[in-house]
């Protein structure tokens, strides 16, 4: 897999996948979760929606899924994906107990009616992306809490799917597991040129994993800013440390706090 | 900058021996062998005092006997006694079986219509809290076949903690796995087989525990009930009779055998927890 993202020169050129059209979400109570959200989604992208608890991240990343629907406005799938056609990674592993590590990523091929033994090339493949080859036949409660998110990311790939979403995958973990975790995601995204939409509420994670940076605000939840990170696909280990990485993640911080109401505190 | 030089620790150099760490591990080693040695010990120490209370106090056999003459007793009656073991497990195990596939059928029912459960579960409930007791006469006047009264009887008693544990177990599967199964469109029956069921294993199995004991009773009240002796008489019957008949060491040989049935019943079950969540779940697992 020689496909390196580039988005810029092919920013154009490259199929659009999915388009949120001018999409409200209301709750029950008048809650307004969701305002005005449009975001088109291009092969290759790896989008981050970032903002505090309540800014409509998650219900975005729930409406993609097709979870729940908008209250006006449309989502549409392009090029051939669609809904059926996604991994997803939560905030906890959500791992089956159980199962075995292996049967645990044989999960969304068994629901489509794919035997274990049709799926054993891809299951492997897709764990040795993830670092866990020698673990297949391990329960859940046998591995850490960094390797039961690996085993997570694992199912998401399988199935080769058209776009990935992470909803705060590495927010319960400890800074040294979550720091290593992104970066293996970094050499993933380089090695499949997946394409991701990532939530969190880290300034540093988005800048350091993701070509585009959506900001959100809460009440009502809704996107404030477009950054984009002009860094190129395989990010090297400097760019940690780089002064652009330390610029976005400047500008895209003061975005982030510009858009809190005067005291406010998060 | 300053390197602390740090002597290497790869080979051990102090001694190897803990006070503290030594104890804790003789504690364990004299607890693993105290838990069977323990109770066998004072086991033993009760029936001697049984024993001794009998003989120093001139007790005749009618009012207690001897454990001596109850196990006498187990040998001698067994052409009786045996035969209406085979009758009460035959209604225990059969009964089990009918909680289980109700009890677990009934269960799938509710999770899958939150209206079949709310229809119901009330019928459920007053079937638990009433005593089976009071509903057996009810039932031995309308029910012709002795047998399947007695079935009935121990059904109404067991199934309910086989419903209630499956049931919430159902229920209890992971909220993000859900998500996770619609977003893959997994139909019902995948969701159910492969989710919901798994989930409810460990539930069901703790509900299975509680049925076991629950049948026996079931059983055994059921037959005091029902009265009738006849050749397919279970031990309860046999109590009653020997009651009658002041046979007391043979009512204690019965009383033997129940309880047996009832420890056999619950290591059988506490066995097939463990054997099915021993790989996976936290009840079953050893702590380090």
């Amino acid at each position: 897999m020689a496909l390196t993202a580039d988005p810029h020169d092919m920013t154009q050129t490259r199929p659009a996948i999915l388009r949120m059209r001018e999409v409200d979400k209301t709750f029950t109570g008048n809650v307004l979760a969701l305002r005005r959200m449009s975001m088109e989604v291009r092969q290759g992208d790896f989008i981050s929606l970032l903002g505090p608890s309540g800014c409509g991240k998650s219900t975005a990343l729930r409406l993609i899924a097709g979870l729940m629907r908008p209250t006006i406005g449309r989502i549409e799938w392009d090029g051939g994906a669609s809904a059926e056609d996604l991994g997803v990674v939560f905030q906890e592993p959500t791992l089956m107990p159980w199962a075995t590590v292996e049967k645990n990523v044989w999960l969304p091929f068994r629901l489509r009616g794919k035997s274990f033994a049709a799926s054993r090339d891809q299951i492997h493949e897709a764990l040795a992306l993830v670092g866990l080859t020698g673990f297949e036949a391990r329960y859940p409660r046998e591995l850490s809490g960094g390797m039961k998110m690996r085993v997570s990311i694992a199912r998401a790939l399988v199935t080769n799917p058209r776009l990935i979403l992470m909803d705060e995958p590495f927010a319960a973990l400890d800074e040294i597991t979550r720091q290593k975790l992104n970066d293996d995601l970094l050499a993933l995204k380089a090695q499949t040129n997946a394409t991701v939409i990532f939530v969190t509420h880290s300034v540093f994670e988005s800048v350091f994993l993701s070509d585009r940076i959506l900001v959100m605000a809460a009440r009502p939840g809704r996107v404030i800013r477009e950054i984009a990170v002009q860094e190129r696909y395989p990010r090297g280990i400097d760019w940690r440390t780089s002064p652009d990485y330390a610029r976005i993640a400047r500008e895209t911080s003061d975005t982030l706090h510009g858009a809190l109401a005067p005291g406010e505190v998060h | 900058m300053a390197v602390i030089e740090r002597p290497d620790r790869s080979v051990p150099s102090g001694p190897l021996f803990d006070a503290e760490e030594e104890r804790i591990a003789r504690r364990k080693r004299t607890e693993a062998i105290a838990r069977w040695v323990i109770p066998l010990v004072v086991m033993i120490a009760a029936i001697v005092t049984w024993d001794r209370l009998v003989v120093v106090n001139e007790i005749p056999h009618y009012v207690l006997p001897r454990p001596g003459l109850v196990l006498e007793t187990l040998w001698t009656d067994r052409a009786i006694l045996f035969p209406a073991l085979l009758v009460t497990l035959r209604i225990t195990a059969l009964a089990l079986l009918v909680a289980v596939v109700g009890g677990v059928g009934l269960a799938i029912l509710f999770a899958q219509s939150k209206f079949a459960e709310m229809s119901f579960s009330p019928f459920a409930v007053i079937l638990q809290v009433t005593p089976i007791v009071s509903i057996a006469p009810l039932i031995f006047i309308y029910i012709e076949n002795r047998l399947i009264g007695l079935l009935l009887c121990a059904w109404i008693v067991a199934f309910f903690p086989v419903l209630a544990n499956t049931t919430l177990g159902l229920k209890s599967a992971d909220h993000n796995l859900r998500d996770l199964f619609s977003i893959y469109r997994a139909s019902r029956w995948q969701r159910l087989i492969h989710l919901e069921l798994p989930s409810a294993l460990p539930y069901f199995l703790g509900g299975l525990k509680i049925a076991g004991g629950l049948a026996l009773i079931g059983a055994v009240v059921a037959e005091y009930v029902a009265g009738s002796g006849g050749l397919a008489s279970g031990l309860a019957f046999r109590i009653l009779e020997a009651g009658y008949r002041l046979n007391i060491p043979r009512m204690f040989a019965a009383l033997i055998l129940i309880a047996a049935t009832g420890v056999v019943i619950y290591a059988a079950t506490s066995l097939t927890a463990h054997l099915a969540l021993r790989k996976w779940h936290e009840s079953a697992l050893k702590r380090e």
